[in-house]
């Protein structure tokens, strides 16, 4: 065993050597993530290629509230003209495909590290991960679709908080954050693998954080963002002002996706109980109980 | 659920002065109560700064010529309100805009006015006693209608609150430091003297309470407000703002009260009413009593962000503030 820990500090220590920490005074070790990635599919594909299907909140740790909202949802929303340009916002665009292009802001004297910088062209976002220790903005301020971001380095990872986010997806089939998210991520990169870690906190949408992860390999995909420009026009005529929802009760779609995996509408409806193994026992459980009383 | 969060509404001290209690949306009252505002200056864009912390939100746009302000804030934050817009510019404040004539929006007219100056010309001031007037007071006339009272009846308003010039129809245009603004009459909206104010060059527009960041709208029907009035009106807000690109920036709306933001926001604002509407509309169609529409909560889903603790923004004053507003158009 001791062995196999020497061995692994040896293998670490270079690279946290190399890290900017080693050339910025004052600053903890990090590792370099400059460079450009591409995400790995290998994690809820399905999900993050073609979409999720319509009333699938199964496994996340959705509040009441967030739950009628997104069986309110209706996707020809997203035909309204002052819908169609909407980002995919900080808490959800890693999902996706894009380029991710990451590096440094130094300053040109000191050398201190100001910020770590991402663009993400798929959406055409520029991100600021500030390192400077500047606190966060006042709540008067304005929310972005990549929010605000600090960052600091923890051992190897990048460790970043962000507020002031727009509201955006949890899951692009009508769960969405609010305003009031604040998401936690952890960049941590492995030679030439980098593991991005969110931890999505919302008082309002979820019962617990919500945490997910993605993966990215050296890749330069510059150039092929194939949603963005958008330009946004008016493809179905409707009244001024409609907003296209389903009323309570009335979502045609809410049994679609729990029949087609055999798995009971309670289930599809998420909540933090759906997440838990104990949850298909329990499922288990009812669904024996008729047959143990024949 | 409701239940659960009506019992944390209990525990909030309900301590701030006037509406602004009912101002903080349930949400945040849940992470306790806060210590009084203090009072913020941010850059908007332009030529344009909110003053927030005072009550309603205060749009300041400076210049060479001097100041104007759109709303000025809780009386009792006069000073403070006047303290800050020094620390901007020394020049004078020429021109107030009201946005509508709720206390929290207009209580500070008196004592800005009067710390204020009008112009008039070399050949007027250097003759008459009576041209230091204070600044103008500008509204669309029904906030004047509101706030004073035909003689021999008592007025609401103290007579150094009232707007000083009022406009009829549905607009007043003015250029000062350059830039040309539009003060947009909205028909029976939050109230029945709304205005937004557009600062054209800056790209900004102060919505007054049209428009929140912070709770549900509240349709002051007794002075003249409406629930088709208020969608109505952010869809004019929608019309003219235009996003910098993937609806971010370019336009910015300083709201009623609560934080700056763009057409994104506005949309969902509009989105959010827009849905409760049509679900109160759904059962009301259905044959169902005001009772059992608030029983069904039709504004679940928006409550942790918008419900007032106390107030005309708690979720079920909303509710019946709709149902009322569309009983009265059948």
């Amino acid at each position: 065993m001791k062995i196999l820990i020497l061995g692994a500090i040896l293998i670490s220590a270079p690279a946290f050597a190399q890290g900017p920490g080693s050339y910025n005074p004052g600053s903890a070790p990090g590792l370099d993530l400059a460079g450009n990635w591409g995400p790995v599919f290998h994690e809820d594909a399905p999900e993050r290629g073609p979409g999720p299907e319509l009333v699938n909140f199964l496994g996340i740790p959705i509040t009441d509230r967030a739950r009628l909202a997104g069986l309110s949802y209706d996707a020809s929303r997203f035909t309204v003209p002052e819908h169609q340009c909407e980002v995919h916002g900080v808490q959800y665009m890693y999902r996706g495909p894009m380029n991710l292009r990451i590096w440094e802001e130094r300053d040109p004297v000191t050398q201190e590290l100001i910020a770590v910088k991402q663009y993400i062209d798929n959406y055409e976002q520029t991100r600021t991960i500030w390192m400077d220790g500047r606190p966060h903005p006042s709540e008067y301020a304005p929310h972005t679709w990549m929010g605000f971001s600090t960052g600091q380095w923890e051992g190897n990872a990048l460790t970043v908080t962000t507020t002031h986010i727009k509201r955006g997806w949890i899951r692009r089939n009508g769960l969405r954050s609010s305003d009031q998210a604040v998401l936690t991520e952890h960049f941590i990169r492995h030679e030439n693998h980098l593991t991005h870690i969110t931890i999505l906190n919302d008082p309002d949408s979820l019962t617990e954080p919500f945490i997910r992860s993605q993966d990215f390999i050296p890749r330069s995909l510059n150039g092929q963002g194939w949603l963005y420009p958008c330009d946004a026009v008016v493809e179905i005529e409707r009244p001024r002002g409609a907003v296209p929802h389903y009323l309570p009760g009335k979502n045609p779609f809410i049994g679609e996706f729990a029949n087609r995996y055999k798995i009971p509408v309670e289930a599809a409806l998420g909540g933090a109980e759906t997440m838990y193994p104990e949850f298909q026992l329990k499922l288990k459980r009812r669904a024996d109980a008729p047959a143990a009383q024949k | 659920m409701i239940s659960k969060l009506q019992k944390g509404w209990a525990t909030v001290a309900a301590g701030a002065a006037l509406g602004c209690a009912g101002l903080v949306s349930l949400g945040r009252a849940q992470q306790g109560p806060s210590a009084p505002a203090e009072l913020q200056m941010l850059p908007v864009q332009g030529n344009v700064y909110l003053l927030a912390g005072a009550g309603g939100n205060i749009a300041v746009q400076v210049g060479s010529q001097g100041t104007l302000v759109v709303d000025t804030g809780l009386a009792n934050r006069s000073e403070q309100i006047l303290a800050s817009i020094h620390k901007l510019t020394p020049k004078p404040i020429q021109y107030i805009i009201n946005t509508h004539v709720h206390a929290d929006h207009t209580g500070g007219n008196d004592t800005l006015r009067k710390a204020g100056a009008t112009y008039t010309g070399a050949n007027v001031t250097a003759n008459l006693t009576d041209v230091k007037l204070g600044a103008q007071v500008f509204s669309h006339d029904n906030v004047l209608q509101r706030m004073s009272a035909p003689s021999g009846k008592q007025a609401l308003r103290a007579f150094g609150d009232w707007p000083t010039l009022t406009f009829f129809g549905d607009k007043k245009q003015m250029s000062f430091n350059g830039e040309p603004i539009e003060i947009l009459h909205q028909p029976a909206a939050h109230t029945d003297g709304d205005s937004i104010v557009f600062f054209r060059r800056s790209d900004v527009i102060a919505a007054g309470d049209i428009f929140l960041t912070t709770t549900y709208p509240f349709i002051d029907l007794g002075r003249g407000g409406s629930i088709q009035g208020e969608i109505n009106a952010l869809n004019n807000i929608i019309d003219i703002t235009v996003p910098l690109r993937q609806e971010e920036g370019g336009t910015y709306v300083i709201p009623g009260h609560g934080r700056i933001a763009d057409r994104f926001e506005v949309v969902e604002y509009r989105d959010m009413v827009t849905i409760v509407r049509d679900r109160i509309r759904a059962g009301m169609k259905d044959g169902m009593t005001l009772d059992q529409i608030k029983a069904a909560h039709p504004t679940l889903d928006y409550d942790y962000r918008y419900g007032a603790q106390t107030g005309f923004s708690r979720p079920d004053a909303f509710v019946e503030a709709v149902y009322q507003s569309l009983a009265k158009s059948q």
